[in-house]
C-alpha cells in the first residue's frame, strides 16, 4: 500500500447530490467580463448597440494564451463597462440585454477535427478553460511540449469541496457527453490510459461510470479527504507519480482535466456550441432551495439565488466556489463566470468570525498539509521577515487549499500568511 | 441587506479551539485529581483549588498591569494551576504553593510573552523552583489515608518509593498493587496509575495528543531501567513518570511539532529520567528531564523539518 498524502476531514454538506440539474430561465441581462482565464484579458469584439446571437464570439485577444469569450444570450449590447474581477484586477465587461429568443449564431457547426493540431484549435474555439475553478486555458494543457511522453489522462472528479455537487450530477446525467470528450482527448493525444478519480462520497456516480470501464479506462474511488482534487494530490493518489517543484503534470506524463470541462468539450465536439452555460451548485445555509442549476454565463448571483427561492436567512457571506477555497463576492450583481462551479451563501451565524490567538505549536497544520509544509513555521518566518527561511520552507509549493487554517485551534489566518510569504519571496526575487 | 463579508478562504473552520483543547486536558486530569483526594484526603482538594485560583488570578493581574488582553478564557492558566498542584506534596504550606503559581504564570509564562511563547512548561519549572526554594517542605510526603493501607502505621509522613530505593530501604517498598493504585507517598496527582492511564488514553482517543511522546518516553524509561539494572515495571509506575509523560511532556508549546522531533524529545526525556533516578543524588528526575528537553526543543525543531512533497533539495537544484 502506498502512503496517502495528508489532508483534512471536512464536512460534506452534499445535500444537493440527489437534485437533478434544472435549467434556469434566460435572465433580463448578462454581464460578461473580459477576463475569465489565467492569462491576458480579452478585448471586446462588439460595440454598444450591436445585436448578438448565442455562441457569437464577443471577446478575444491577440495573444498565444487567449481563449475566446462567447455571448451566452441573444440580444443587444447595451453597455461595456469597468468590472472588478474576483482577483482584484480591473477589466471590461460586456452587458447584453437579452431578447429571450436565444437565437443561435448561424456560424455554429460541429468542428472538423482530423488531427492533434485541429483538435487543439477546436478546443480553443470552444472557449474552454478549466471549469473546476482554475480557469487555465484547456487548449494549452492539451498541447504539451513533449506530446509523445504524455500517456495518461486523469479526470478530476474528486469534487472534494464541501457543498458542491455539480460534477457529481454531470457524471450521472451527462456521461455520454463526458465519454465523447474523454475519447477525443485520448484519440488525438494518443494516450494509453484514462483514470477517472472520484471521491468515495459519490457512490452513484462511481457505479454509473464503472459500467463503461475498460482495460484502459478506469474509475478510481478515492477516499474522501480534502483536498483530494488538488492537481498534484490527485495525480499522486491515482498514478503514484510525484509532480516535483516547478514541474507540470505533463512532465510526469499526465494531463489532468476537470470532469465538467470534458463534458463541455464533448458537447462542443458534437454540436459546435461553445461554452455559454454551465452547471452551478447553489447551496449553503442561507439558500432557501439549494439545487444544481444550469446557468447562462454572465447571469447575476442575485438572479440565480432568486431562482433558488432567494435567501432563507440573511446571508453573511457569499462565495464563488466552495467554502475551502472559494472567493468572497462583494456584491450580488456579480456574474457567473466560466470557472464558477458553485455559489455558496452562508447565513450570518455560519460565517467564521473567530479571532486569531497565539500559536500553541500543536503541529496540527503540519499534519494537515498535503504537501508536508510547515505552515506555522512559515507564519513565524513571515513575521520575522526571514526571506531565506521562507525559501527553505518551500512556501511556493503551497496551493492555498486551506487545510492548515481549517484545523488550526488558534484560528490563525495561515492561508493569508502563506499568500503574503509568497508575495514577499516574489518581491525579494525582483530586487 | 447588510454588506457581505469579504475574507480570505477557508470560510469554514474545524470546531477545535485552544479553549476546547484545554478543556479536554482538564477533563483528562480529573481522574487523577479525584484519586489524589481519595488517597490523601481533602487537603488535596484545597491545594488544587488554591493553585487554580492563584494561577488564574496572577494571569489576570499581570495582563491587567501590563495592559495586555486578558486571555483567562482560554483555560490555559487553569491547566497550569492544576498540573502544578498535582506536582506538589499534599502537605505543602499554602503560601508556598501560591509563590509557585506566581512563578509559573508571571516568570515562566507571561514574561516570555504569554501562551505559546513560554520556553518551558510553567508547572514543571515552578515545581523545580519550589524544590530549590523550599527543599524540606517539597520533600515531605504526606502518607496515604490509613484506611487505604493494609499494614498502616500512625505516621503522618512517609517516603516515596523512589526515595526508598535511593536510600536503599528496599524492605519497606510498597507492593506492586499499592504502587499501581497509588497508595504510596508522592505528589498529589502522580501516584494513581489507572487514573493517569484513563486520562492519558482519553487525550489520545480525543486526538488532543499524539501517542508518540508518552509511548516513547514510558517505553524508553522501561528499557533504560532494565539496562541500568532496575525493575522496569516498578520504575514505570513510580514517581511522576506517567503524569509527566501524558500531561507535561506533551505540552504543545514546549515539545517538538514533528513526529521525528517528538521521538528524539521523548527519548531524551527517558534517558535523563532513568539516569537521574539511577545515578543522580535526586531520587526522581522526571521534571528535570522534561525541563532540559523543553530547553532543547527549539534546536530539535530546527533540525526536524518535514520534506515537502515534490520539493527539490538545494543540492539537486544546483545540478
Amino acid at each position: 500500500m502506498k502512503k496517502h498524502l495528508n489532508g483534512v476531514k471536512v464536512p460534506h454538506h452534499k445535500g444537493t447530490s440527489e437534485k437533478q440539474i434544472v435549467w434556469m430561465d434566460v435572465p433580463e441581462k448578462v454581464t460578461i467580463p473580459m477576463s475569465q482565464q489565467i492569462g491576458p484579458p480579452c478585448e471586446p469584439l462588439v460595440a454598444v448597440g450591436d445585436e448578438v446571437k448565442v455562441g457569437q464570439k464577443i471577446g478575444f485577444a491577440d495573444h498565444p494564451m487567449s481563449v475566446p469569450i462567447h455571448a451566452s444570450v441573444s440580444g443587444k449590447v447595451t453597455a461595456i463597462e469597468d468590472f472588478l474581477t474576483p482577483m482584484g484586477a480591473m477589466t471590461k465587461a460586456i452587458i447584453i440585454t437579452a431578447d429571450k429568443l436565444q437565437e443561435k449564431d448561424p456560424a455554429i457547426a460541429p468542428p472538423v477535427v482530423t488531427d492533434h493540431a485541429s483538435f487543439v484549435q477546436a478546443v480553443r474555439d470552444s472557449g474552454l478553460v478549466g471549469l473546476g475553478g482554475a480557469s487555465f486555458p484547456t487548449f494549452i494543457k492539451l498541447n504539451p511540449k513533449d506530446l509523445a511522453s504524455v500517456t495518461t489522462l486523469v479526470v478530476n472528479a474528486a469534487e472534494c469541496e464541501p457543498f458542491i455537487t455539480a460534477d457529481d450530477r454531470g457524471m450521472r446525467e451527462l456521461s455520454d457527453k463526458l465519454f465523447v470528450g474523454i475519447e477525443a482527448v485520448r484519440k488525438y493525444l494518443e494516450l494509453e490510459q484514462v483514470i477517472i478519480g472520484v471521491e468515495d462520497n459519490k457512490p452513484a456516480a462511481i457505479a454509473h461510470l464503472r459500467e463503461k470501464e475498460t482495460d484502459t479506462l478506469k474509475v478510481q474511488s478515492l477516499r474522501s479527504r480534502y483536498p483530494q482534487g488538488g492537481e498534484k494530490v490527485l495525480i499522486y493518489e491515482t498514478t503514484g507519480k510525484v509532480v516535483g517543484e516547478g514541474k507540470l503534470p505533463a512532465d510526469v506524463g499526465v494531463i489532468v482535466m476537470n470532469v465538467t470541462s470534458l463534458i463541455t468539450l464533448g458537447q462542443y465536439l458534437l454540436t459546435g456550441e461553445p461554452l455559454t452555460y454551465r452547471c452551478v451548485t447553489v447551496a449553503g445555509s442561507a439558500i432557501a432551495n439549494p439545487q444544481n442549476v444550469m446557468v447562462y454565463l454572465g447571469t447575476s448571483y442575485q438572479d440565480v439565488i432568486d431562482f433558488c427561492g432567494g435567501f432563507s436567512q440573511e446571508p453573511g457571506a457569499v462565495f464563488m466556489g466552495g467554502p475551502m477555497m472559494g472567493i468572497c463576492v462583494y456584491d450580488l450583481s456579480f456574474p457567473v463566470l466560466k470557472n464558477n462551479n458553485a455559489i455558496v451563501a452562508l447565513s450570518k451565524k455560519d460565517v467564521v468570525e473567530d479571532k486569531e490567538s497565539p500559536c500553541i505549536n500543536c503541529g496540527r497544520c503540519i499534519s494537515a498539509c498535503p504537501f508536508n509544509l510547515m505552515p506555522t513555521n512559515i507564519d513565524r518566518a513571515l513575521a520575522a521577515g526571514d526571506v531565506e527561511m521562507l525559501k527553505e520552507l518551500k512556501v511556493n509549493l503551497c496551493m492555498e487549499c486551506g487545510s492548515c487554517a481549517f484545523v488550526c485551534p488558534a484560528k490563525r489566518q495561515l492561508v493569508v500568511s502563506n499568500k503574503l510569504a509568497k508575495k514577499k519571496l516574489m518581491n525579494a526575487g525582483k530586487r | 441587506m447588510d454588506k457581505l463579508k469579504v475574507q480570505v478562504s477557508p470560510h469554514i473552520r474545524s470546531a477545535v479551539s485552544t479553549q476546547k483543547i484545554m478543556l479536554m486536558v482538564l477533563i483528562a486530569l480529573a481522574p487523577a485529581g479525584i484519586a489524589g483526594i481519595v488517597i490523601f484526603g481533602l487537603r488535596a482538594l484545597l491545594l488544587m483549588a488554591v493553585c487554580v485560583v492563584a494561577c488564574v488570578f496572577f494571569e489576570w493581574l499581570y495582563c491587567k498591569l501590563a495592559k495586555k488582553e486578558i486571555p483567562v478564557g482560554d483555560l490555559s492558566a487553569v491547566v497550569t494551576g492544576l498540573l502544578l498542584a498535582y506536582n506538589l506534596p499534599v502537605g505543602l504550606p499554602i503560601w508556598e504553593a501560591i509563590v509557585g503559581c506566581a512563578f509559573a504564570i508571571i516568570v515562566v509564562k507571561q514574561l516570555f510573552g504569554g501562551i505559546g511563547k513560554n520556553f518551558a512548561n510553567p508547572a514543571i519549572t515552578a515545581r523545580i523552583f519550589l524544590l530549590a526554594a523550599f527543599a524540606s517542605e517539597m520533600t515531605t510526603w504526606a502518607a496515604p489515608r490509613a484506611s487505604l493501607v493494609a499494614n498502616a502505621t500512625d505516621a503522618l509522613t512517609t517516603a516515596t518509593p523512589l526515595g526508598m530505593i535511593n536510600e536503599g530501604l528496599v524492605e519497606a517498598l510498597p507492593s506492586y498493587s499499592q504502587l499501581f493504585w497509588g497508595v504510596t507517598g508522592g505528589s498529589l496527582g502522580e501516584t494513581c496509575v489507572p487514573a493517569l492511564l484513563i486520562g492519558g488514553i482519553f487525550l489520545i482517543v480525543m486526538r488532543v495528543i499524539q501517542p508518540t511522546i508518552p509511548l516513547v518516553y514510558i517505553g524508553g524509561v522501561a528499557v533504560f531501567s532494565l539496562l541500568f539494572g532496575q525493575d522496569p515495571l516498578y520504575q514505570v509506575m513510580s514517581g511522576g513518570l506517567l503524569l509527566g509523560a501524558f500531561f507535561m511532556a506533551t505540552d504543545y508549546v514546549t515539545s517538538p511539532a514533528t513526529t521525528k522531533g517528538k521521538i528524539i524529545f521523548a527519548l531524551g526525556c527517558a534517558l535523563l529520567t532513568s539516569a537521574i533516578r539511577c545515578f543522580g543524588s535526586y531520587p526522581e528526575g522526571v521534571s528535570f528531564s522534561i525541563l532540559i528537553m523543553n530547553i532543547i526543543t527549539p534546536l530539535i525543531d530546527r533540525f526536524c523539518v518535514t520534506k515537502p512533497f515534490g520539493a527539490i533539495e538545494p543540492k539537486e537544484a544546483a545540478k
